[in-house]
């Protein structure tokens, strides 16, 4: 049964989101306001501000909340499949992965949509390779996985810091950008907006699941999960979320590790409100920050990864006091 | 027996034989467990009572013999129907995620419940009258990661119940229990399952709480050979001597079979 603070939880989260998207439009460097965006809307009229609304801060903020949401989805279902809070989207080598791929196409001088396709395949480049070496028998382990992802990612790493230490400057600039994950340049496209409302759908769908699943594999099987097929589920999705995360906006920390244990200690631990609150928060959490990325050194921009970091750790750490104190009392 | 399904009972194994890593569990084992009925299974550590349990939940094989529940064989039912006519507790929870002791609880409906479905009031009622059977209702909203492990035990039962199967797995019920709630617990059970015309299954260490709440007893010897019967056939000091490898003294006591090692 649906509590009443859950309901609460969620329509808040709304209404935030409202916003968040009405803060993302009004922010930038040129003279763009809170009360220009909303005349903008009430009574459009054309011109320079129209264009900048419409062609630059509109794509942008979209493009941002599609890509938080993806990763704090993700984040909600590897927490749950490597049965690890501190799992992450990026905890079995995706980032590495794409951030190969995506650094090889900066290297190369190709821009702009080459590099989010190199990004999407090199990360799922990467998750089959994990998978294909942490398979024993037809079954993978939770810390099979987790060992095989970050000694991979190890590998990763050092072929990211060959192509920066060997890349002409101008390019290891951009690539800087890219792995601290930057917005500035993002657009979601529809496929990306597909993939995350299917991912919900389908996420929703298995969401009691989910629950049972937190309770172990042989609990879930016990309750008749089919346990080895919504594993395999969840992996392709949460995949496909990180792939696509990662194709809009390069490599964002924090979000999937944050924001599903923001909610979890807000109270939402059901998944069925879990998966919706994430997508709604982690989207918001990460215009928010976009915003500020371009706001606090206009018009020089900083990457959005950098303010994640400088806005989240606090807050997490903040929320995590505050109900550790409730728990002892 | 006769080799048509018995469909009175609740389970029933045909010529069932078990081995992991090579060792042999049991060989040609014919279980019945009639409506009502209370099973104990005791074996030294490591001759497969849990092996035995987890096979009858089909989590893994048997190397040979069918395994036939209300008369129809463990794989012809679909896994989510098979959930709502066995259940299992296990010998050790995982909660690694936080949640509270009602949430915890709900977890047994999810077996009755359609995709989509959320839990209603009266799945709600079902989990809080199994949490105060178990006497933790007031518990209700605790995180369960504050319980002691005697009151994390008696959650996994009242989870159990809120799952209400036909046939009760219980892998050391006694786990973390004093001997008050082991008692208090197991008669519960019994009395739900008498009451219910349920099944009920138990792997013990425990030879007294075996003798006191089962019909029969199925003791594992360690190489695939058991002996199968009634109390009185099966808990003798010969047998469980030789089951343990140690001098086991059986006495009467105020009209109840005691044992313990000599």
């Amino acid at each position: 049964m649906i509590q009443r603070q859950q309901i609460v939880l969620l329509v808040l989260l709304l209404a935030l989101t409202l916003l968040g998207f009405l803060i993302s439009f009004s922010s930038g460097s040129s003279q763009l306001g809170f009360r220009e965006v909303i005349a903008q809307f009430l009574n459009p009229s054309p011109g320079l501000e129209q264009q900048i609304l419409y062609e630059l801060r509109i794509p942008r903020s979209i493009a941002a909340f599609v890509t938080g949401a993806l990763l704090a989805m993700s984040g909600v279902i590897m927490q749950v499949l490597l049965r690890n809070p501190l799992a992450d989207p990026y905890i079995l080598g995706i980032s590495g992965g794409a951030a190969v791929a995506a650094l090889s196409a900066i290297s190369l001088g190709l821009g702009g949509y080459w590099i989010s396709y190199a990004a999407f395949f090199g990360a799922l480049f990467s998750i089959v390779i994990v998978f294909g070496l942490a398979r024993s028998s037809h079954n993978w382990s939770a810390t099979r996985l987790l060992l095989t992802g970050i000694v991979v990612s190890a590998g990763w790493g050092a072929v990211i810091n060959i192509l920066l230490t060997t890349s002409a400057n101008n390019s290891v600039y951009s690539m800087l950008f890219w792995l601290m994950g930057d917005l500035s340049v993002s657009r979601a496209g529809f496929v990306s907006i597909l993939i995350l409302v299917l991912g919900l759908l389908g996420m929703m769908y298995f969401a009691r699941a989910l629950n049972v699943l937190s309770r172990g594999d042989l609990q879930a099987s016990a309750l008749g999960v089919n346990v080895p097929r919504l594993k395999l589920i969840l992996y392709f999705t949460a995949s496909v979320l990180t792939a696509c995360a990662v194709s809009i906006a390069g490599t964002i920390g924090f979000v999937g590790l944050v924001i599903p244990h923001m909610l979890r200690l807000l109270g939402a631990r059901d998944h069925r409100v879990l998966i919706p609150a994430s997508l709604l928060l982690g989207g918001n959490f990460l215009m928010i920050a976009d915003s500020f990325a371009r706001t606090v050194i206009a018009p020089q921009q900083l990457p959005v990864g950098v303010v994640t970091a400088v806005i989240g750790v606090p807050v997490f750490l903040l929320i995590l006091r505050h109900t550790g104190k409730r728990i002892r009392e | 027996m006769s080799s048509t399904a018995n469909s009175n009972l609740i389970l029933e194994t045909r010529d069932l034989t078990l081995s992991i890593a090579g060792r042999a569990i049991c060989k040609q084992l014919n279980l019945h467990i009639a409506p009502g009925q209370c099973v104990g299974i005791l074996g030294q550590n490591g001759t497969g009572k849990t092996t035995l349990l987890h096979t009858l939940m089909q989590f893994r094989k048997a190397d040979h013999g069918d395994i036939l529940l209300e008369g129809k064989r463990l794989d012809e039912w679909s896994k989510k129907t098979l959930a709502t006519q066995l259940g299992i507790l296990f010998q050790s929870t995982q909660d690694i995620m936080p949640s509270t002791v009602l949430e915890t609880a709900l977890i047994g409906r999810h077996p009755h419940l359609a995709d989509w479905q959320w839990e209603d009031v009266q799945d709600e009622q079902i989990a809080r009258n199994a949490l105060a059977a178990m006497g933790i209702a007031d518990f209700a909203q605790r995180e369960v990661n504050t319980l002691s492990g005697g009151e994390r035990q008696r959650l996994a039962i009242a989870t159990l119940l809120t799952q209400q199967p036909r046939l009760f797995l219980l892998d050391e019920p006694g786990n973390h229990l004093d001997i008050a709630y082991q008692v208090q617990s197991l008669n519960l059970l019994r009395k739900h399952v008498l009451e219910q015309q349920a099944g009920l299954c138990m792997a013990t260490h425990d030879i007294n709480l075996a003798a006191r709440f089962c019909d029969q007893i199925l003791l594992l010897l360690g190489d695939g050979e058991f002996v199968l019967g009634s109390c009185a056939q099966v808990l003798t000091q010969e047998h469980l001597s030789s089951a343990y490898a140690c001098e086991i003294r059986r006495i009467e006591l105020e009209g109840r079979a005691v044992f313990f090692p000599a």
